[in-house]
């Protein structure tokens, strides 16, 4: 057997007090209707293991039918290029109204999402259809502008005809400590929005660890978001189950702890009809099936509608369908 | 000393330049004539279908863009690794059934028909295209395109030099394969298969499924995704069968199992034509 040897006073050596940013330690928000918010640690391993079973689900025929016509009236179709048009915005929109022409029995999706200058052209194509216009603003998807420009950002989308914001948070000053500014940041903008929902981006392939991804999923939501949301979709690391996950429970928490009810939205990378689902599972398990509804869920995408039209067409005509038989984006 | 342990294969579908069993876990029993058990081999289900053309459709615009030149290289590679493995396809061939001297003779001649085809590739253009004199100033060319993502049912016999037969010519152009072997001859069908994994030949080029026939034509018939089906290897099929493939207007070729000729490439090919106007 053999014994390590002991080294004297090597625990002496080791700090154990945390160190931690002075702005966060005086800083405890509270919810819209007064609750001190606490944020718990998370369990990395249970996450990611609870996060896999839901990717494993059968779900077929009726069901299969079902999860599609949801997955597409929640999408919020997007498009977020420096090349974007009216005219370009002007298709996106017939395209969100009525997904495949030739089946007219299919829901519009719940909103189209567009850059502030594109606007104009989304709102002329989707008015009195039911479906929204949602606008990327505040300095998107950087956010690295003084509180004055992103305000502006805002306000000028909202008078444009935007009724839903999708704003990101400054990451720099999250990640430094300063919760404070984060906090304040949000507030304002949701001033900014007036009437428009406010959705707060908490990019979350650079927060770094779950545990921060769950602060920073309180702090948006006790600044007054109506919504959070993974990623801008342009960085590399996109929404994934384990973060939606996290988010998920951050917003179950928060509604047990001040009965306030905030949405979730999941964003870049969901391209297949499979991930869509996987994300329902989720939500429906996690959060319970009455944020089954576009009003709590929304799936930010552009190629996964062609996909799960695609699929329609499976089920409907009995052959695999290929992407020549629905539109080019 | 202890006797070694057998070290069995197992035989696999060739998916995306992967090896996968069948999405499905089912496995077929492959017998020799006298009824004793060969192998087992998977049994490919219309998922593994559904993927092995989403793998083919993704990888073809990027094999027909490349050179014809450079995809004759490709295709000559693969002879060259066949070559190294003729013992191998020679056994698997007689383990089938084909005496080991006509299944020496089989993967010898399937061997130089790869070597053939590969020479085409830079050549069937020349001989397929033409130059059409028409009634007006212009220049009239007429050139074979690559179809797109090809089906082909192997033939049940030859068993290599049938599969060869069909795959290479259609390769040649730039389409992209999804072959059903059948439960005849997969063994031969799965080396080749490792071949061209082994051969710069890029994931998705060529996609092998070992399983029942009847099942999953339908489904291949069907598949508004798959621009052509050679039907070689299923003569005696029912019309309803066949009409599954009218819905999209899919190609449908009918060659010979044992046939070698530039004009195989040709029926693998569309045939496109440009107006263009004589200049001064």
């Amino acid at each position: 057997m053999v014994t390590l040897p002991r080294r004297a006073g090597r625990l002496e050596e080791v700090s154990t007090e945390v160190v931690t940013p002075a702005a966060s330690a005086v800083f405890a928000p509270r919810s819209r209707s007064g609750v001190a918010l606490r944020v718990t640690p998370v369990d990395e391993v249970g996450l990611e293991a609870r996060a896999r079973t839901f990717t494993t689900r059968s779900i077929k025929t009726t069901s299969k039918r079902a999860a599609i016509n949801l997955a597409i009236s929640c999408i919020d179709l997007t498009t977020l290029e420096g090349m974007d048009t009216p005219g370009k915005v002007a298709a996106l929109c017939r395209k969100a109204v009525r997904p495949d022409p030739a089946n007219p029995g299919l829901p519009s999706v719940a909103a189209v999402c567009v850059y502030p200058q594109m606007v104009p052209a989304a709102v002329l194509h989707t008015t009195g259809t039911g479906v929204h216009v949602a606008s990327v603003a505040g300095a998107f998807p950087s956010g690295q502008s003084s509180m004055a420009v992103r305000v502006a950002d805002i306000e000028q989308a909202v008078a444009d005809g935007a009724d839903e914001i999708d704003i990101v948070i400054s990451r720099g000053a999250f990640l430094s400590g300063d919760y404070r500014y984060v906090f304040n940041e949000i507030e304002a903008q949701k001033v900014a929005c007036g009437p428009a929902h406010l959705k707060v981006i908490l990019e979350t392939g650079e927060l770094g660890s779950y545990d921060q991804i769950r602060k920073a999923s309180m702090l948006a939501m006790a600044a007054g978001a109506d919504f959070i949301k993974t990623s801008t979709g342009k960085v590399a690391q996109n929404s994934s189950m384990p973060v939606a996950l996290c988010m998920a429970e951050a917003i179950r928490d928060y509604a047990d702890q001040t009965g306030e009810i905030v949405g979730l939205k999941v964003a870049g990378g969901i391209r297949t009809a499979k991930q869509a689902w996987h994300y329902l599972v989720l939500i429906a398990e996690t959060l319970g099936t009455q944020w089954l509804t576009p009003d709590l869920f929304r799936i930010g995408a552009s190629s996964l509608l062609n996909d799960l039209l695609l699929q329609i067409q499976k089920l409907d005509t009995g052959r695999y369908s290929g992407p020549n038989y629905v539109s080019v984006d | 000393m202890a006797a070694r342990l057998d070290v069995q294969k197992t035989y696999k579908l060739f998916i995306g330049g992967a090896f996968p069993r069948s999405e499905s876990g089912r496995t077929f029993a492959l017998l020799a004539r006298n009824g004793s058990l060969i192998a087992n081999v998977a049994q490919a289900s219309r998922k593994d279908l559904r993927d092995a053309v989403v793998a083919a459709r993704s990888a073809q615009p990027g094999w027909a863009a490349r050179t014809a030149y450079n995809r004759g290289q490709i295709l000559y590679r693969v002879a060259e690794v066949m070559e190294s493995r003729r013992g191998e396809f020679a056994e698997d061939l007689n383990r089938c059934g084909v005496p080991i001297a006509s299944a020496r003779k089989e993967v010898e001649r399937a061997i130089d028909r790869w070597v053939w085809y590969a020479g085409w590739c830079d050549k069937f253009h020349h001989l397929a295209g033409t130059v059409n004199s028409v009634a007006g100033p212009y220049f009239n060319f007429t050139m074979p395109e690559p179809t797109g993502v090809v089906g082909i049912v192997a033939p049940e016999s030859p068993g290599l030099l049938g599969l060869v037969s069909r795959l290479a010519p259609a390769l040649v152009s730039g389409n992209t394969a999804v072959v059903l072997t059948g439960e005849a001859s997969p063994l031969t069908a799965v080396s080749l298969a490792e071949v061209v994994a082994t051969s710069d030949v890029p994931g998705g080029v060529v996609n092998i499924l070992t399983g029942a026939t009847k099942e999953m034509l339908p489904w291949l018939l069907g598949h508004r995704d798959v621009n052509a089906v050679d039907l070689t290897g299923a003569p005696n099929l029912e019309a309803a069968t066949v009409a599954e493939a009218a819905e999209n207007v899919k190609r449908l070729i009918r060659g010979e199992p044992d046939d070698q000729s530039p004009y195989v490439i040709a029926d693998f090919c569309e045939m496109k034509t440009v107006w263009h106007p004589v200049g001064r």
